[in-house]
């Protein structure tokens, strides 16, 4: 069990049978008053942040949480394969556990993997790929006002609004976050 | 974030570091990285149009040496430290107050429910150097200063260090509001040292705000700010159970069961701490309701409140005041309630100083006194954002 003096960004804990990790934390303490830590944690399956006051002496139970770095191999059906680089130890992973992002992976791309009690719960992938345009139309001349914008379909399929001047061919730079075109990359 | 072209802003701040030619100054947008002007020391407030090269923690110097591994911004801030020392013992010395040093090793430690000491030698490490600061009251001194470090285990926070610097003084034959007078007197002096002019209003740092310390400091009950701020009315002879449900119907969420001052502490942080940190005045807060007497005394004719404050200087509590508990009787039996409460929640409990019973027996003046963070002090005399900034060396850093 974890107590206050254990707290700190990172700690992965278990409140209610779900896994929080800490985002936040600050020692309180009013002059005659109890001391706690005003602690900010983070739902690792919904991404949801709840505060809560933790008491010293209150107790938290750590949660089976494992962080490991793995490698986008491939699709299959509507799942994705990685593989542990370390142990070569290969995991199915469901499509929908990481959201419209999974139309955006090529492979070899590396990404994170939370586990909780073994099993899969989260994938970050880096903030930013680059991928080669595959197919667009060329833009209207004339439109070059602002922000206009045509979409694209870059080499995983994914398709994704970039502007008027992108050809096919070109790689862009592309928010894994948001879906959005950053910029073009020169090569 | 570089400003363009480098054009002359208005800045207002503290200066934390002079390193040739560069100074690091502290304000309201946060470190600047400017031209020093002939004749600025670390800790001086200053206020004018200035070149800023950069804005960011990114840009201090490099720290001074491998060894000591403390930033000039740091260095500077433990010079203004220093100068800040020099003015308070000024300040006690200009008034007749002896300075004093009482042991910090003692086999007896506060029995305060919610302060654990730090075991050494034997015994423990000093909470607070009121017991033996009081023996000398009882012995005739009747004004007496100590400044000196105190210890609290498990206390580590922006505004809390397990070992820190207190500033205790006591008046003997004197009322509390002698008190609030010496302290309202003695946070401008230092702050005016600290500063480069000082002739000019003294101005507090905190948390890049500037907050006016010139006395007389405006004042509050604790039952008005409670009634005001979080909506709760504090009787202080209520049971626990009344104060949940008040605090609850004010729409502050408490767990059933909970303690009478764990409750009113749940609404004392959610509305007054933030009421108090947005104000532009340092808060005298004063007659606190009885359960959170510790050791003041009862106010004639009305025991339900304690002769006893707490100054807020931009939200950061300074400072502690009691008009000081004299009846030995009284103190044994408040001194053995702690003891129990420590037990039934499952605390270290320590003995009974009796020869602090002895000497209030044999007679202390009517005396008030206070504990003020010398720490805290500093930090907003320079604009610091964290106690560890104003250490030596922060307990991280050994």
């Amino acid at each position: 069990m974890y107590d206050t003096s254990d707290i700190r960004k990172g700690l992965k804990v278990l409140m209610d049978g779900n896994p929080y990790t800490v985002v936040e934390f600050q020692f309180v303490k009013p002059g005659k008053g109890a001391a706690f830590t005003r602690t900010k944690f983070k739902n690792l399956l919904t991404g949801a942040v709840v505060e809560r006051n933790i008491r010293s002496g209150e107790k938290l139970e750590p949660a089976n949480v494992e962080t490991r770095d793995m490698q986008f191999l491939y699709k299959e059906a509507g799942d994705l394969v990685f593989m542990d680089q370390t142990n070569y130890e290969q995991v199915t992973i469901s499509a929908d556990l990481i959201g419209a992002a999974h139309d955006l992976m090529k492979d070899n791309l590396p990404c994170t993997v939370v586990f909780f009690n073994e099993r899969p719960v989260d994938v970050t992938l880096p903030t930013f790929v680059f991928l080669e345009v595959t197919a667009s139309e060329p833009g209207v001349r004339g439109d070059t006002s602002g922000n206009v914008q045509k979409p694209a379909t870059v080499e995983t399929g994914a398709s994704v609004n970039v502007p008027l001047f992108i050809r096919v061919g070109d790689t862009i730079k592309i928010d894994t976050r948001t879906h959005e075109y950053v910029e073009r990359v020169n090569k | 974030m570089t400003p363009r072209g480098g054009e002359p802003l208005r800045l207002r701040g503290r200066v934390l570091a002079i390193d040739g030619e560069a100074a690091i100054v502290r304000g309201e947008r946060g470190d600047a990285r400017v031209r020093a002007r002939p004749g600025w020391r670390p800790g001086d407030l200053v206020d004018g149009e200035a070149r800023v090269h950069a804005f960011g923690g990114g840009d201090y110097p490099a720290p001074a040496t491998e060894v000591a591994r403390l930033s000039r911004a740091r260095l500077g801030l433990l010079q203004a430290r220093a100068v800040a020392l020099a003015a308070l013992r000024r300040f006690f010395a200009e008034r007749d107050f002896v300075e004093v040093e009482t042991p910090l090793l003692v086999p007896s430690p506060g029995l305060e429910l919610h302060l654990d000491a730090v075991a050494a030698g034997g015994g423990y490490l000093i909470t607070s150097p009121e017991y033996q600061m009081k023996r000398l009251l009882a012995a005739g001194l009747q004004r007496i200063y100590q400044v000196c470090k105190c210890f609290r285990a498990g206390e580590h926070g922006p505004h809390h260090a397990s070992e820190f610097t207190m500033v205790e003084w006591y008046r003997g034959f004197a009322e509390l509001d002698a008190i609030v007078r010496d302290t309202e007197e003695l946070v401008a002096a230092v702050v005016r040292a600290v500063a480069v002019a000082p002739d000019a209003a003294p101005i507090a740092l905190v948390a890049g705000r500037s907050i006016d310390v010139s006395p007389p400091w405006p004042r509050m009950t604790v039952r008005d700010a409670m009634r005001t701020w979080a909506g709760v009315e504090v009787l202080g002879d209520e049971p626990a159970q009344a104060l949940v449900a008040a605090v609850r119907a004010a729409g502050i969420a408490v767990a059933d069961g909970t303690a009478w001052d764990d409750a009113f502490f749940a609404a004392f942080l959610a509305r007054v701490d933030p009421a108090l940190a947005a104000l532009d005045r340092p808060m005298i807060l004063e007659d606190w309701p009885a359960p959170l007497a510790a050791l003041a005394r009862k106010k004639p004719g009305d025991p339900q409140t304690a002769l006893r404050f707490e100054a807020y200087v931009g939200g950061i509590e300074l400072a502690n005041a009691f008009g000081e508990l004299t009846d030995p009787v009284e103190q044994r039996a408040r001194f053995e309630h702690d003891q129990a409460t420590r037990r039934a929640r499952g605390r270290p409990v320590y003995p009974i100083d009796d020869k602090l019973i002895a000497a209030l027996a044999e007679g202390l003046p009517p005396s008030a006194g206070i504990a003020l963070g010398f720490d805290r002090l500093v930090m907003l005399a320079t604009g610091a954002a964290a106690i560890d900034d104003v250490l030596t060396f922060a307990a991280g850093e050994l």
